[in-house]
């Protein structure tokens, strides 16, 4: 951090009150540093994660061969280096939590909500700074939380992410279900208060701070994308809280909201009349919104980066806004394809594979979009483009598989098999990845002054999206075999002998797509320093962020806010000179602003 | 030992890249590097988008052929399989056209408009024509999905009591399976968690009372007629477990507290599905791969595995506890006589109580 102080130290001309290092770097209020904040943060949750899932394909690939990276890193889980079936389970639990929460939600629309609602939009910074410093340290509490409840005694959380009761509820059912899930519990609370917290200002900000000139409908598709999730944050999260809460409530004050008739090691517990049933509609209601508050925010970045690196405008913005729009309204009446062979009534199963199925229609408008958006572009394939491009791939691939799993039929025989988690990773979490990434590429020179080297990103991004294919792909095939996820060993059952094989082949390509993050991490913490300096605008981009200096000041631009005359994607527009016109550039005489 | 050898690869892999970027910095040093793309950067890049859907391609055909002998679009052992199979068959005939065309446009747009410098690109914002077209032909094949899926939806969860459908419960707990046929009156005693007395041998606290409940057979291995309809009720005493019977189609969850049902009608016999020609030569493969492992585990002092031979199985697909992965009953399909002749062998409840 020090080092990372003499780069910076020069930022403070430009405003009055001296600045000491804790308001600079530590308890910052200024909305650029708080993203670097939750970006820094993010990165090192998702190392956290990214091991576990690297030590869970291990097991699943040599099932119970003593192996010397689970001797040292999970102790006495790993007697002679056998994994344990319980810290299985909590390692894929928590894996899910951890980047679900950690690095898809807070890494990824906490960074560029926070990075680019202001520059974008043309605001000094956030609604409220003090707001937005409150919860950028929610987050770092909640994150701190959780990574100590990996050490507790029993273990921590283990009943899957969604920690359905009773096995989350019961101490006795499961270790982890302990300590460890008492302190996931409250991590999450502290989580859910801190995004509620980031998302009302997002709101504030974007309705009522915007520059003049900078209409609804001349905003950057970020922004628009960052705006919408914090709606459906709002709209979704408190119903998380709350499930949370009563499952507090039932775990520690002896209520039963989600409990009934139990007899566990042979005693009968005096819970009566609760629903597991009600907990999966209340977790869920948050749960599917969550992976369009996940995909929403990379779906933004990708459609600024696809058009920028096309010198293109981007295709159909209103489409885009609108399918936006219905992604989002939809995404809050789909939750029970969750559910489908839950035990609820199968007439609710019928209204949420009709609701479900619809959502694919706004998802196909947006694919074609981005793909008529480089159809005769001039592409700059600078490593945010690449990666802008995977993502366009992955959600493809992955989405496709929706219209299996989202019909309800279908979907008795394939729930909670290997096929579901091919079907999410890649159009939730390998393409929210690869939106993250592609914004990181591209922003860096924003946050940093400097440059992400392109060679590094080049390899970064190839054997990446080889091995994203390579773990993802097959892993549809072994789940259509039945093959249940979450399985420790497969060894109990014969009938899934043939597919070890398979496994190894995924947990080889795991490795490696895990190993070469490491490129990406020298890469980002390297450039800090010793990057190449950026240009005020490196990819000629047309968005207001480009046009306040690099060096950070606060207030962003040194003299006024600029005005905005036009809308974020004039590229390569006819009678100009050059292939891109800022927003800030006045319409020439007789020039027509697009009726978009 | 392997885990480690890979890791050792891995780590040789990382210091190799490191070089080549070096030597990739060093080469571009003299000239303007900015860490910006230049055309050659747009150019390799290009080609590797060939290779990449090419890779896509291959990865896909290699999935199909190897492991695609889609186990679950054919084989079905219950009367509602063959209709789930057709429509996953539909379905991914859909998907794997659409995922051919989109990704093929995608890569060759990515190839064939790659930038050099000079050139500008096509100003082209919006087109009403095209954007009604792709929002049409979505919403004309998902409504005929919709359609086909809701109504084999309802045909499957609509239980049919004009059938007369044996009942048979389903009692899942951490981390077993027992089964609990409801007798000659076909009607199950009533249960409750709270009647269990294991001192009395009431495993699944039956009403003792309850004159519906004397003649249930509690069972730990799933027998089933041939041709039958089933109804399963399932109940759970401690977590939420799943009973997931994947060669018939059939998944259910056990929520404790409440009572779920999912019905079938089984149509091929254990022995049947054991001579069917695809299940021989799976379980060629498998017992071929059994044997090697077990020469592997000879050689450390350790017992062969068993010879595999197919089973009909129930296992527990929803997240239960630390032994969720080893939850797993028998199910053997087989002719009314065999079943009727096994069924009168087992202890009903009155006689099984200590």
């Amino acid at each position: 951090m020090s080092a990372h102080a003499d780069t910076h130290a020069h930022d403070d001309h430009g405003h009055h009150h001296k600045e000491t290092f804790m308001t600079k770097y530590i308890f910052s209020m200024d909305h650029k540093m708080i993203a670097k904040q939750y970006l820094i943060t993010g990165t090192i949750m998702g190392v956290i994660g990214i091991l576990m899932s690297m030590m869970f394909r291990m097991q699943i690939a040599w099932p119970e061969e003593p192996n010397v990276l689970f001797e040292a890193l999970l102790g006495k889980w790993a007697p002679e280096g056998v994994m344990d079936a319980d810290i299985y389970l909590a390692l894929v639990t928590i894996h899910g939590t951890i980047m679900v929460f950690f690095v898809l939600t807070a890494g990824l629309s906490g960074t560029f909500s926070n990075l680019l609602i202001p520059l974008q939009i043309g605001a000094r910074d956030m609604a409220s700074g003090f707001l937005n410093m409150v919860s950028y340290w929610l987050f770092f509490l909640s994150s701190i939380i959780m990574v100590i409840s990996l050490f507790v005694e029993a273990g921590p959380a283990a009943a899957g992410w969604t920690i359905y009761p009773p096995l989350s509820a019961l101490p006795m059912a499961q270790g982890g279900s302990g300590m460890g899930m008492t302190l996931w519990l409250v991590a999450m609370a502290i989580f859910i208060a801190s995004s509620l917290l980031g998302s009302l200002n997002y709101v504030v900000t974007v309705l009522n701070l915007r520059t003049k000139g900078m209409t609804m409908t001349r905003l950057p598709l970020t922004i628009w994308a960052f705006f919408i999730t914090a709606v459906i944050g709002i709209v979704s999260f408190p119903v998380l809280l709350s499930a949370a809460l009563l499952l507090i409530m039932d775990r520690s004050f002896g209520t039963s909201f989600f409990l009934s008739d139990i007899f566990i090691q042979g005693e009968v517990l005096h819970y009566h009349g609760g629903s597991p049933v009600l907990f999966e509609h209340l977790f869920w209601f948050l749960g599917h919104p969550e992976v369009y508050i996940v995909i929403l925010p990379a779906m933004g970045l990708v459609s600024e980066i696809m058009a920028s690196n096309s010198r293109k405008p981007i295709f159909g913005y209103r489409a885009m806004i609108a399918s936006i729009l219905a992604i989002a309204f939809l995404s809050t009446i789909v939750w029970g394809h969750h559910m489908f062979v839950s035990g609820m009534n199968p007439f609710l199963g019928s209204v949420f594979t009709f609701t479900t199925l619809l959502i694919a229609i706004p998802s196909a408008v947006k694919a074609f979009n981005w793909i008529t958006t480089i159809w005769k572009g001039n592409l700059q394939m600078n490593p945010a483009m690449l990666f802008s491009i995977g993502f366009v791939s992955t959600f493809i691939t992955g989405g496709l598989t929706g219209i299996i799993l989202g019909d309800s039929a279908l979907d008795i025989n394939v729930h909670d098999t290997y096929f579901v988690v091919a079907h999410f990773h890649l159009v939730m979490g390998i393409s929210a990845l690869y939106g993250m990434f592609a914004g990181i590429y591209h922003w860096y020179p924003k946050m940093f002054g400097r440059m992400l080297n392109k060679n590094l990103g080049y390899i970064h991004f190839w054997i990446t999206a080889v091995c994203a294919y390579g773990v993802f792909f097959p892993m549809h095939f072994i789940g259509m075999a039945g093959l249940p996820r979450r399985y420790y060993t497969n060894s109990n059952f014969p009938l899934f002998d043939d597919l070890a094989n398979v496994n190894v082949i995924i947990t080889v390509f795991a490795l490696v797509g895990g190993v070469v993050q490491i490129a990406y991490l020298w890469n980002f913490f390297y450039s800090i320093f010793y990057g190449k300096k950026a240009t005020q605008n490196p990819w000629k981009s047309t968005t207001l962020e480009w046009t306040t200096p690099v060096e950070h000041i606060h207030g962003n631009w040194p003299g006024e806010i600029p005005h905005v005359y036009r809308w974020a994607y004039d590229y390569s527009k006819p009678g100009h000179d050059v292939d891109f016109v800022p927003q800030n550039v006045p319409l020439k005489d007789g020039e027509e602003e697009l009726q978009h | 030992m392997t885990a480690l050898l890979t890791i050792t690869v891995l780590v040789f892999i990382l210091v190799a890249i490191w070089q080549m970027v070096k030597i990739f910095d060093l080469a571009q040093a003299k000239s303007e590097c900015d860490q910006v793309a230049t055309d050659k950067d747009n150019k390799i890049n290009a080609y590797l988008m060939m290779g990449f859907l090419a890779f896509i391609y291959i990865i896909t055909i290699v999935c199909i052929v190897k492991w695609g002998d889609l186990p679950l679009l054919s084989n079905s052992a219950s009367a509602h399989g063959p209709t789930i199979d057709n429509l996953m068959a539909i379905s991914l005939v859909i998907i794997f056209f659409v995922q051919t065309v989109t990704q093929f446009l995608l890569h060759y747009f990515a190839f064939k408009y790659k930038g050099e410098k000079g050139k500008k690109a096509l100003f082209f914002a919006d087109n009403n024509k095209l954007e009604a077209i792709w929002t049409i032909i979505p919403v004309i094949v998902l409504a005929g999905l919709i359609i086909y899926g809701l109504n084999t939806w309802v045909n499957i969860m609509g239980v049919d009591e004009s059938d007369d459908p044996m009942v048979v419960e389903l009692y899942a707990q951490q981390f077993n399976w027992t089964a609990r046929y409801a007798g000659q009156d076909n009607t199950l005693g009533k249960s409750n968690v709270r009647l269990i007395d294991i001192d009395r041998a009431n495993i699944l606290g039956l009403d003792e009372a309850d004159p519906n409940a004397q003649d249930d057979i509690i069972v730990k291995e799933l027998h089933l007629p041939v041709g039958k309809p089933v109804l399963f009720k399932m109940r759970s005493q401690d977590v939420l477990h799943s009973a997931y019977m994947p060669h018939f189609r059939a998944q259910m969850n056990c929520v404790p507290g409440m009572i779920t049902q999912f019905g079938f009608t089984p149509t091929v016999t254990s022995e049947e599905m054991r001579q069917n020609p695809d299940m021989v030569e799976k379980v060629a493969n498998i017992n071929k791969i059994r044997v090697e492992k077990s020469e592997a585990l000879v050689a450390k002092g350790e017992d062969a595995l068993d010879r595999y031979e197919f089973d009909y199985l129930l296992i527990c697909n929803k997240i239960c506890g630390k032994s969720h992965y080893n939850m797993q009953m028998k199910i053997v399909v087989e002719t009314q006589e065999e079943f009727d002749a096994w069924i009168k062998e087992q202890k009903e409840f009155k006689n099984s109580l200590n």
